[in-house]
């Protein structure tokens, strides 16, 4: 042991025993996130075998990234939501209230009783901003319910998603808003809503960018501090699997293109000439994928480089001594909750503008699918333990089984149970390999 | 001979009652620069209780607290940080999903200039500290539940001295530790007992306190049984204290003291 302390520091990897032992140290990979991305793998590859190759298609591919989008972005808040021992059953009915709110803005008030006309510029961004201080709201009057006057967040929330859901038949007694505003519309994807291939190609290289860089200042931090360093190679590994998968996205966006007749009308319009076997144009990666993505890596950033993610995880990990740390737990719990109606905000954006209208039925029973893929992306709900990578791959998780069922053409009844029984299954698993664990 | 300088913490008159009981009753204590107090009394005596009061995590009912001779306003634990009061807690106060240094910091992160945390800086600080405390700990990545309980407590005073505390407060310190580390934390009570930090021991273990403190200050059933120089009392004798109430001649004695 003498030895260890003068010598220059040794990265613990070089005291593993085979060889896949010596990659995981090495890498300092997540095992538990590489066994989700393992069952993903596996969803995905049987899910196409079953439906005859239907599953592995751009075309599939593409829709699963939209579909997720929405459930996507209110899962990160989820997570932090339940690291801090609290529950959010509310998420669905904000989502509902949310979305009527923005209809009426974007159809009503601002291009009629405000007088800027319908097909305004401004008229997506206003609605956006009015739906956002909505959302923060609803999420800070639930916080400070529940942090300060000690009510349980299960009841808190559980109020909330039938008071939020009546709410949002009252704001047009019940009528269907349509259609959206048409720059709002691109929030919810769709030939127009996605970037196309050259702009996919500048978002995935900055993203490789951004892995290689992080990985060289991760090094030269570790260099800094005298920490023992990941070997080279290791380093490269993880450097070629970032950019290889993100690379491999954009293809995959890029091969899906706009439906013949869309691209016809397009050429039309643009006066360019249809070559033999149709225009190719392609989709690229979705506008509602990258606001999910942007979400994501925010949302990550905060969990983790803040002090306010600092502070959700030691919370969850022991309210006690948070609070004797000096902690002001109440309004930390009533930030998560404004972020977390913040961020049904968005996906109330994604939502209506994906379906062209809003309904007062709108996110019904999104909580359970959001609280489900956080539950399989790996937050325990005793608190204190959960990414927000996780959860995203939960979504992912989620959404898949949903589609490939469709897509195998299963009854709804029975997409119900199979979802219900994955659910558990997966927490079985998690349960398993935490207690191996510690 | 009493130490005639402004005392570092007093505490008088204090009283706090849960439900209709007291667990604190007119309760005065006071602490010195540089002197180790220990707090004895049996399970329940309001110990532990009065000095969640001068660590700010109870508000009391009644009573004065002063920190070097002026009145001090202490609502919680933040206000008590605030006048350089630390405390180890007996139920170990980490928190147990997230690494040491994460707990050596919390609450007082170090952060870069952009204002995210500066997690090398701080993992490097406590490699720092806890050299110094207990040069065979090196699990720095893991979680604090993966750590043994000598461990775990080294991490939780690591935490605080590292804020150059000026009252410490350790309820039941070494409850938790073997032999060797129960050794190392005696050092290190000396060590910053040198320093002039003024030091609570709280114990219901008189083996604990006694070849450590300068004073014992004997608590049963919310009252101070009665205080004593070390020096002036045998072990005996204040284990008459503890469990009788029954105050020998060389201590003085207080308002839950036993008049013969």
């Amino acid at each position: 042991m003498a030895e260890h302390a003068l010598s220059s520091p040794v990265h613990p990897s070089s005291h593993a025993r085979n060889a896949l032992q010596r990659f995981l140290s090495a890498t300092e990979v997540d095992t538990r996130l590489l066994g989700m991305i393992g069952a993903l793998a596996i969803i995905w590859v049987g899910f196409n075998i079953f439906s005859g190759g239907l599953f592995l298609t751009p075309r599939n591919l593409w829709n699963l990234s939209v579909q997720t989008a929405s459930v996507a972005v209110m899962v990160t808040g989820m997570v932090l939501v339940i690291v801090t021992r609290n529950i959010d059953l509310s998420v669905g009915s904000i989502l509902g209230l949310v979305g009527m709110v923005m209809g009426v803005m974007q159809t009503s008030f601002f291009p009629v009783q405000l007088g800027l006309g319908l097909g305004h510029p401004l008229i997506w961004v206003l609605s956006l901003a009015v739906g956002l201080a909505v959302g923060t709201g609803i999420g800070a009057l639930q916080g400070v319910i529940i942090a300060y006057l000690r009510v349980p967040a299960f009841i808190v929330t559980l109020g909330g998603y039938l008071v939020w859901r009546g709410a949002a038949w009252w704001v047009t007694a019940g009528r269907t808003v349509a259609p959206m505003d048409s720059t709002f519309q691109l929030m919810g994807g769709g030939p127009g809503g996605s970037v196309g291939a050259f702009w996919s190609w500048v978002v995935g290289i900055l993203a490789c960018v951004a892995i290689v860089v992080g990985l060289l200042l991760g090094r030269r931090q570790r260099q800094r501090f005298k920490f023992p360093q990941r070997p080279v190679w290791a380093e490269v590994v993880l450097g070629v699997l970032g950019c290889g998968a993100t690379i491999g996205a954009v293809l995959i966006a890029n091969a899906y293109p706009w439906p013949t007749r869309i691209a016809a009308n397009f050429a039309e319009a643009n006066g360019l000439d249809v070559p033999e076997g149709g225009l190719f144009i392609s989709h690229g990666i979705a506008i509602p994928v990258l606001m999910a993505i942007g979400v994501g890596v925010v949302m990550t950033f905060l969990a983790t480089r803040t002090r306010f993610g600092r502070y959700v995880y030691a919370m969850g990990g022991n309210p006690e001594a948070a609070e004797l740390a000096g902690i002001n737990t109440r309004w930390v719990t009533v930030k998560i909750f404004m972020l977390m109606g913040a961020l049904c905000a968005i996906a109330a954006a994604i939502s209506t503008a994906r379906l062209n209208a809003a309904t007062n039925a709108l996110g019904t029973l999104d909580e359970l699918y959001v609280i489900a893929a956080a539950v399989i992306g790996g937050t325990s709900l005793a608190g204190g333990v959960g990414t927000i990578a996780g959860a995203l791959l939960g979504a992912v998780v989620m959404q898949s089984l949903q589609s490939g069922m469709v897509l195998m053409g299963l009854d709804s009844p029975l997409q119900s149970i199979v979802v219900g029984i994955v659910l558990v299954f997966a927490v079985w698993l998690d349960t398993l390999y935490r207690r191996n664990k510690y | 001979m009493l130490d005639t300088s402004t005392p570092l913490v007093e505490m008088t008159d204090i009283s706090i009652s849960f439900g209709g009981i007291r667990a604190v009753d007119q309760a005065s204590i006071t602490l010195h620069k540089g002197e180790v107090v220990g707090l004895l009394g049996h399970n329940g005596a309001g110990k532990s209780t009065l000095i969640k009061i001068l660590s700010g995590a109870y508000k009391r009912d009644t009573g004065d607290i002063r920190i070097d001779g002026a009145p001090a306003t202490i609502n919680n634990p933040r206000d008590a940080k605030g006048y350089g009061i630390e405390t180890i807690y007996q139920q170990l106060a980490v928190a147990d999903n997230v690494d040491a240094a994460a707990n050596l910091f919390l609450g007082r992160e170090m952060v870069t200039p952009l204002g995210t945390l500066d997690d090398a800086a701080m993992e490097s600080k406590a490699r720092e500290v806890m050299g110094r405390l207990n040069p065979n700990f090196r699990r720095f990545k893991e979680p604090v539940k993966a750590l043994s309980g000598g461990q775990r407590q080294s991490v939780a005073i690591a935490r605080a001295i590292l804020f150059n505390a000026r009252i410490l407060i350790m309820d039941e310190p070494t409850a938790a530790l073997g032999p060797q580390e129960t050794a190392q934390v005696g050092d290190l009570i000396k060590q910053l007992k040198s320093e002039g930090i003024g030091i609570f021991l709280i114990s219901h273990d008189i083996h604990d306190v006694f070849d450590l403190a300068d004073r014992v200050v004997v608590m049963k059933n919310g009252q101070v049984v009665g205080e004593a120089k070390t020096t002036d009392v045998t072990k005996d004798e204040v284990l008459g204290m503890i469990i009788l109430g029954k105050v020998p001649p060389g201590a003085t004695p207080g308002p839950g003291a036993i008049r013969e």
